[in-house]
């Protein structure tokens, strides 16, 4: 049962979501930074997308040239501070530490790579020089993880650069997604207008792109269009019951979560559909909010989840309880929800199958669908991007789509993996593009 | 129960662990403190003219997350009143009758010599330490290490020390010399009952580099101090041995710097200290390292079956010899235990551009290197910046049948005589082209343009 009390005001949100990888004061950095081993070719570099040079930095921190280790950082990663909060290190750089071969804890990498970057959004130093002025125009739609990073690259480059962004705030899911006790936003908002100021691309805010005629002119005033538009909202369960009030989708209620932090409408007994990351994440969320029970229901085995075991484990120290091979076939209820009616499944041969007569009731107050995203497809299909079966957006290995002068990469190519992945992508297409114009 | 009971020269101390003459014994109530907490014996911080102290007066050397690896002073001798000194000798003496009270003393003249040795006898010290070492402020008045650094002048003075000492008499050198034996020889020589070392040696133990100014900071200048702490413990041991094998110095010798648990302490007597006194240790952790150190020297000495620290004290030194004397036909390899690598590669860099290019890695995913036997010189570096313990190990590959050292060979006329002598080591070693090493594979932080 989740022990967390409903948070009535800002500080007591910010208590129940206290940050699970706080800030390193210079003692802890420094002691931390003393046991990296400094491996040859080390294994840390390579577990990470964007490449950082892990040992590199972290000694820079141990000779105090903290400054020098936000440069190495923002060298291969510019979402620096944020990965170093967000990403899964436990899967990533730090699963990959040599110490976890002898019994000795990882490094912790994430925190001391937050701790170099914050000395620099701090003092606003400016790392890098920029080539002069190529004469090209690139515009990027969404300033989410992957149409920064490809900015960024491009600006350095030399090249004009235009986001344009249909929220009001920079990041993407950065800030309206993942989840608040892992990074504030006040954390991704400093980095954002550090970089802002440093690379000097400008995001054009709710600027929402979905007309022809802003597609054709774009397509006439810039040399190429870089797609970072992440994926769409909530998908649909396509069952009796989902217009009720009070069932919401997973990325609308965290969206919500961020942006009204202890306002947002929530509590009493909140059932989440799904098994990936984002369903952890949405129960932790509920528990945090003060909900009285919180179950996440599944359609699979525990075995089978998508969620990392550590995001399954945080959420069950958040006093969620579980449902496994479980499909909802209606949301019940007059106005607001009151339950809902699962059957029973058993898995074979990989597929899902309902064991007829097993249907029961589970009521509730609440409904959070985290079974996945949809997509733009009516933007995708206006300019004519080639997609897979499952929606993504296709690319060769230059980035380029099937339109000559769209290029795309983060979620709405890969459907959904990491900040730190759609950075690393932003970056190698941002070089595509370059030999391309 | 083995006994850690010592008498050093006539002085007893119903321990061989003392407090060096420093801040930790700068008074009665600390030196009674440390008795009590189990100390045998302190030597008094040193007693003599006059002196005004500056501020600030010390320094560290960090070696990454470990504080005071190596530590430097500017301090000089006790800035207190000498009778109020002596009155606090009789008063520790009075309390702790059976635990050991030196008095370190430097003054000038053959008079103020007289008569100090005088006044701390009369006060109840159970000895006398010549501070002869202090590498700054002291000897540019022409006392401390200035005194030290002379072999004949430290004769003369100890001479007149031991015309009116009726308590044993210990000399203490100074590391700063290039043949400690000399100083040693001249005190033996002089009638001094005992010795004892090092002091500190002179260093400058850093530089802030935003100010330009050396650590520690007087008013925007600094001073040359003296370097002690773990960091000096090796030049300590060389320095005791080589006194300690001395056919000349035959006097009983305490043994000072790095000293901070019980197994340094053992490797001292080893060398043939019978007691060491300990300053940096207890400036950092206080007094309280002593119940460590007691216990650990006591099973120590119950597992080896020593009764006495005379039992094991000296038991080192016929170990070391002269490196002519060295078996040159005993040969190791490194040996890696795949079952605690861990993939660090550490061993790998280090050999590969540290030594004799004796590691190599198998290129896949398995990060564990392997040792190349016929290019491995068997010079420890790989296990010595392995992390895991125990995981590389030195086998032994000869046979163990011949003894055969650089004296025999010469006597045999068997050593290398010109540059590419067949004789000569290294001839037989596989060096890969020069040129190769800029084609070779190299990982990222390399930061060169030939990269993987
Ligand atoms: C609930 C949740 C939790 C997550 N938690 C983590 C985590 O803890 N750690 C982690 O590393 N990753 C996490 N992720 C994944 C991570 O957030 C994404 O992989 C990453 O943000 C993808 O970056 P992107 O740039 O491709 O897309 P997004 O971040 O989705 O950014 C797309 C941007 O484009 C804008 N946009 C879209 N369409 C248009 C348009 N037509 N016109 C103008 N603008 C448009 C959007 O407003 C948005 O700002 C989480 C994801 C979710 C859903
Ligand atoms: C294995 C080894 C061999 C050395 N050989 C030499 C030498 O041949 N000639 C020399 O002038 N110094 C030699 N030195 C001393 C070093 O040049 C240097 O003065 C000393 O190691 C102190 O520097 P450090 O504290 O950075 O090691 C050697 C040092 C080491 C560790
Ligand atoms: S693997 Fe661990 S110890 Fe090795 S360099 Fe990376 S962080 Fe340091
Ligand atoms: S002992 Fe020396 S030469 Fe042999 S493998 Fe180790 S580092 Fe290389
Ligand atoms: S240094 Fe030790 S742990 Fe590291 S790779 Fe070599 S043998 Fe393995």
């Amino acid at each position: 049962m989740p022990q967390y009390k409903k948070p009535m005001s800002n500080e007591e949100f910010n208590l129940n979501f206290a940050q699970i990888k706080p800030l390193m004061s210079d003692t802890e950095a420094y002691y931390e930074s003393s046991r990296c081993l400094y491996c040859y070719d080390a294994p840390c570099i390579t577990a990470c997308p964007t490449g950082i040079d892990i040992p590199l930095f972290i000694r820079q921190i141990n000779s105090k040239n903290e400054q020098g280790a936000a440069k190495t950082i923002y060298d291969s990663n510019i979402f620096g501070y944020a990965c170093g909060k967000v990403c899964p290190t436990e899967v990533l750089c730090e699963g990959a530490c040599v110490y976890n071969h002898s019994d000795v804890k990882p490094i912790e990498i994430g925190r001391l790579q937050s701790y170099a970057t914050k000395k620099s959004i701090d003092s606003g130093k400016k790392h890098f020089n920029f080539k002069a002025p190529i004469g090209k125009k690139v515009a990027i739609i969404g300033a989410g993880p992957a149409g920064i990073s490809c900015g960024a690259e491009l600006s350095l480059h030399g090249v004009s650069v235009d986001i344009f962004e249909a929220r009001e705030k920079p990041s993407g899911l950065t800030v309206y997604g993942v989840a608040p006790y892992k990074i504030t936003n006040e954390e991704v908002l400093s980095e954002m207008e550090y970089l802002e100021a440093q690379y000097g691309f400008k995001i054009h805010y709710n600027k929402f792109i979905n007309t022809r005629s802003e597609i054709e002119e774009l397509q006439n005033a810039y040399d190429a269009i870089f797609l970072g538009i992440g994926l769409w909202r909530s998908s649909e369960l396509g069952i009796p019951g989902e217009e009720l009030d009070q069932v919401t989708g997973a990325v609308e209620f965290i969206e919500d979560l961020r942006m009204q932090k202890h306002q947002t409408q929530i509590g009493g007994k909140v059932i989440v559909l799904g098994g990936g990351n984002t369903a952890m994440d949405a129960a932790s969320e509920s528990c945090r909010m003060g909900a009285a029970d919180v179950v996440i229901a599944y359609r699979r085995s525990h075995e089978e989840m998508g969620a990392y075991a550590f995001e399954y484990e945080l959420a069950k120290a958040a006093g969620i309880r579980s449902l496994f091979n479980v499909m909802p076939v209606e949301i019940i209820g007059s106005t607001s929800v009151s339950a809902v009616r699962f059957v029973r499944t058993k898995v074979e041969d990989g597929k899902v199958t309902v064991i007829d007569g097993t249907e029961f009731t589970e009521p509730c107050d609440w409904v959070i669908k985290a079974t996945g995203q949809s997509r733009q497809e009516d933007l995708l299909d206006m300019i004519g991007i080639g997609r897979s079966k499952s929606g993504n957006i296709l690319v060769d290995g230059e980035y380029r789509t099937s339109h000559h002068k769209y290029f795309a990469a983060g979620d709405a190519v890969s459907g959904g993996q990491e900040v730190v992945n759609a950075v690393a992508e932003g970056k190698k297409a941002a070089k595509a593009i370059l030999k391309n114009i | 129960m083995p006994s850690l009971h010592v008498n050093f020269a006539g002085i007893k101390s119903p321990n061989p662990f003392w407090l060096a003459s420093a801040p930790p014994t700068n008074s009665g109530y600390q030196i009674m403190k440390a008795f009590d907490a189990g100390w045998g014996g302190a030597v008094w911080k040193t007693l003599g003219v006059p002196i005004v102290n500056v501020s600030s007066r010390y320094g560290s050397v960090n070696y990454r997350n470990s504080r005071m690896m190596g530590f430097n002073n500017i301090e000089l001798i006790s800035d207190r009143p000498l009778k109020d000194n002596l009155k606090e000798i009789t008063e520790v003496k009075k309390r702790f009758p059976d635990h050991a009270v030196i008095a370190s003393l430097m003054v000038q003249s053959k008079k103020e010599w007289h008569q100090i040795v005088q006044d701390v006898t009369n006060a109840g010290a159970d000895g006398i330490e010549l501070n002869f070492g202090c590498p700054h402020g002291m000897c540019e008045r022409g006392m401390g290490s200035a005194v030290g650094q002379e072999p004949e002048v430290l004769k003369t003075i100890v001479g007149w020390v031991m015309e009116v000492a009726k308590i044993p008499v210990i000399t203490k050198l100074t590391p700063n010399i290039t043949d400690i034996t000399q100083p040693a020889l001249a005190a033996a020589e002089a009638g001094s009952d005992a010795i004892s070392l090092i002091n500190t040696i002179q260093s400058i133990v850093g530089v802030d580099i935003d100010d330009f100014t050396p650590y520690p900071k007087v008013d925007g200048k600094s001073t040359n101090g003296g370097y002690c702490g773990p960091a000096v413990k090796p030049i300590a041991l060389n320095m005791l041995k080589n006194c300690a094998q001395h056919p000349g110095v035959k006097i009983p010798i305490s043994g000072i710097g790095g000293v901070e648990n019980w197994r340094d302490a053992v490797e001292f007597i080893l060398l043939g200290a019978t007691t060491v006194q300990v300053c940096t240790a207890v400036m950092h952790y206080g007094f309280g390292i002593i119940r460590e150190m007691v216990a650990g020297l006591e099973s120590y000495m119950e597992d080896k079956g020593f009764a006495t620290i005379n039992d094991f004290a000296g038991k080192a030194l016929p170990k070391v010899v002269l490196w002519e004397d060295l078996n040159l036909k005993y040969k190791v390899v490194a040996s890696i235990d795949a079952s605690k690598c861990i993939g660090c590669q550490l061993c790998y860099t280090a050999c590969e551009d540290g030594a004799h290019q004796a590691i190599g890695l198998t290129g896949g995913t398995d990060r564990k290197p392997y040792i190349i036997e016929e290019n491995c010189v068997g010079c420890n570096l790989c296990s010595l910046v392995c992390p895991v313990e125990h995981c590389i190990t030195m086998e032994r590959r000869d046979d163990g049948l011949v003894n055969e050292t650089w004296e025999h060979r010469t006597e045999t006329g068997n050593i290398p005589t010109t540059f590419n002598d067949r004789l000569a080591g290294g001839l037989h070693h596989t060096l890969p082209d020069p040129m190769a090493a800029l084609h070779v594979k190299k990982p990222r932080h390399y930061g060169t343009k030939k990269q993987s």
